[in-house]
């Protein structure tokens, strides 16, 4: 399978990422190289194999829900670029 | 001290032949003469870490200590370390001063070790040649025309050149064990789920794992010990107990089995590496090891499959960044969509955002069979692979990177070529498996490593193993000239 201009744009926009128009072309390239060695997998036989999402084999631990972690909100929200009465300011959303 | 193990340092303190201030301040003045040319550190804070000496010391003096009290480390900068600029090699965290410390940090601090500063790596821990980092790249020690490998090269630089004596690394398809490799030391990515990642910033998740740097099998024994341990704060943390990796290492190895992959003696593996791993094994041969014939068939779909899994995670991992809650943000920008656009254009470097860029494409409507989970499917038959060989022998050794270290911007504009550095190393962190490097000799003055791969939680074997060779060889102990 082979990923186009149009394609490209697509995943740009789905990833929030701006490409200008000269980058296009470079990328496009770079990630059409990529994409043939991933397609190396796509002659191996794979019915009946079970797909594998974890390293280990194990199971989710539970534990209580108690709440152990201590305010750091006079540390985190210094690290934002814009805050005001302890929210996060963004550009205007709603007219 | 230049020289000295964990054991010696400690040593030392403890007859008082010099302080944790002391030691402190030495690796602080190797720092300052050397990282303007190796370029291993990307944050170096004096007072902090003369501060946390004067702890050790009064831990020291009151007794209160443990063999990594008062000993001087270098960290990787994907640790979040509380009141440190912790920037993941990017301009995107380059204002980020962490809140909180990760496991990890937190594991040495209790400890009692000294934090000398966060090294270089590649930007978010993606790369091999510590090129794409924002903080510029980081230089072998060995040969400053030459990479360091990477993503852990600031870690492996540092060492290396003895600005200190021992460093954190993460390995998420080879991070830790090529630039151990290329830089000439002993590292050990350990089983996934052996080490909390509560913390590490996220890469790859499913694959990423911590371990230890250093110039010794033992002195990785002693940093494992501290590292490894249960954290409920990381779901995929496994709760086992506690081991002591410093217990087996003078075990003998007579009689284990070391299975020997055909599939890593093929071709694009360099004609010198592979005759200096071969006089390891015939060393290994010597040391009363016996030398298996396996297969692991599918090697060579490890980096496809890894190029589809990895950036699909990261691509999740990576859309935090946002530049509202913190992180860079774009100076200009129309609305909240133009400032999500041009913060993530702007803040991501080129194989960064490659890889955010191939794991949305992969992840996107109508492509998640033919590759995710394609992927998937043969990630278990790679697992499956190590699960056949591991029935034939107790480790499996081969080379740990292709080549020795190559020219600096060599490959930096052919990812292809860079992702195959990875070749030897990717397999395990698919399987979950435990694989660590160490050096076993020198071709045009370059380090060459070995790479052992263990059976899950089989690292105190493995270090064993690195410990025997040690014992009987002088490789770990090379200098480069002019540190």
């Amino acid at each position: 399978m082979s990923l186009n201009q149009a394609d490209l744009k697509k995943i740009a926009h789905l990833a929030r990422i701006n490409v200008s128009e000269e980058e296009t072309k470079v990328l496009e390239e770079k990630l059409q190289g990529i994409m043939s060695l991933i397609d190396q997998m796509q002659n191996v036989d794979t019915d009946n194999v079970e797909p594998m999402s974890h390293a280990i084999e194990v199971s989710q631990p539970l534990r209580e829900d108690i709440i152990k972690e201590t305010d750091i909100r006079k540390d985190s929200l210094p690290l934002a670029s814009e805050v005001q009465d302890s929210l996060f300011v963004v550009p205007q959303v709603i007219e | 001290m230049i020289n000295n193990s964990i054991n010696e340092l400690h040593h030392g303190l403890l007859k008082k032949d010099f302080s944790s201030v002391e030691l402190a301040e030495y690796f602080l003045s190797r720092i300052k003469k050397l990282n303007p040319s190796i370029n291993a550190f990307i944050t170096v804070d004096e007072e902090k870490s003369l501060g946390q000496a004067k702890l050790a010391d009064e831990k020291i003096s009151k007794g209160d200590l443990n063999p990594l009290t008062g000993i001087p480390i270098a960290q990787k900068d994907i640790f979040c370390a509380k009141g440190w600029k912790t920037t993941c090699g990017s301009l995107m965290l380059d204002n980020f001063i962490s809140p909180y410390d990760a496991y990890v940090i937190e594991a040495f601090n209790k400890a009692g070790s000294v934090n000398l500063g966060k090294t270089n790596m590649d930007e978010f821990a993606m790369g091999s040649s510590n090129e794409t980092s924002y903080y510029g790249p980081v230089k072998n020690p060995w040969n400053l025309d030459y990479v360091p490998g990477g993503s852990s090269g600031g870690s492996a630089a540092a060492v290396a050149s003895r600005m200190a004596p021992i460093a954190t690394g993460t390995d998420t398809g080879g991070s830790i064990r090529q630039p151990a490799s290329l830089c000439g030391l002993t590292g050990l990515k350990p089983t996934y789920g052996l080490v909390s990642r509560f913390g590490m910033i996220a890469f790859a998740s499913s694959l990423d794992q911590a371990g230890p740097m250093a110039l010794t099998a033992e002195d990785c024994a002693h940093m494992l010990n501290v590292m490894a341990g249960y954290d409920e704060r990381d779901s995929t943390c496994i709760n086992r107990p506690k081991e002591d990796y410093l217990a087996n290492l003078d075990h003998s190895i007579q009689g284990l089995k070391i299975g020997i992959p055909k599939e890593f003696f093929d071709e694009g593996l360099d004609a010198n590496v592979q005759k200096l791993v071969e006089e390891a094994l015939n060393e290994y041969k010597k040391l009363g090891a016996e030398l298996v014939d396996i297969s692991l068939p599918n090697t060579s779909l490890a980096i496809p499959v890894y190029y589809v899994i990895a950036p699909a995670e990261a691509s999740s991992n990576l859309s935090r960044y946002d530049g509202v809650r913190y992180g860079y943000r774009a100076k200009e920008y129309k609305d909240l969509m133009d400032m999500y656009f041009k913060t993530r254009e702007q803040g991501f470097g080129e194989e960064v955002k490659r890889r955010i860029l191939i794991g949305t494409y992969v992840l996107s409507a109508g492509y998640y069979d033919a590759y995710y989970l394609k992927a998937q499917k043969i990630r278990k038959l790679i697992s499956n692979d190590f699960k056949e060989a591991f029935t034939k022998c107790d480790v499996i050794m081969g080379p740990a990177a292709p080549s020795v270290a190559f020219k600096s911007g060599d490959k930096k504009e052919d990812p292809l070529a860079m992702y195959l550095q990875d070749i030897y190393t990717i397999s395990t962190n698919l399987a979950g498996l435990p694989g660590m490097s160490l050096p076993v000799g020198q071709t045009q003055g370059l380090p060459v490593g070995l790479q052992i791969i263990g059976n899950y939680f089989k690292e105190s074997q493995m270090l064993n193993m690195a410990h025997a060779y040690q014992q009987k060889t002088q490789w770990h102990k090379m200098m480069p000239e002019g540190v």
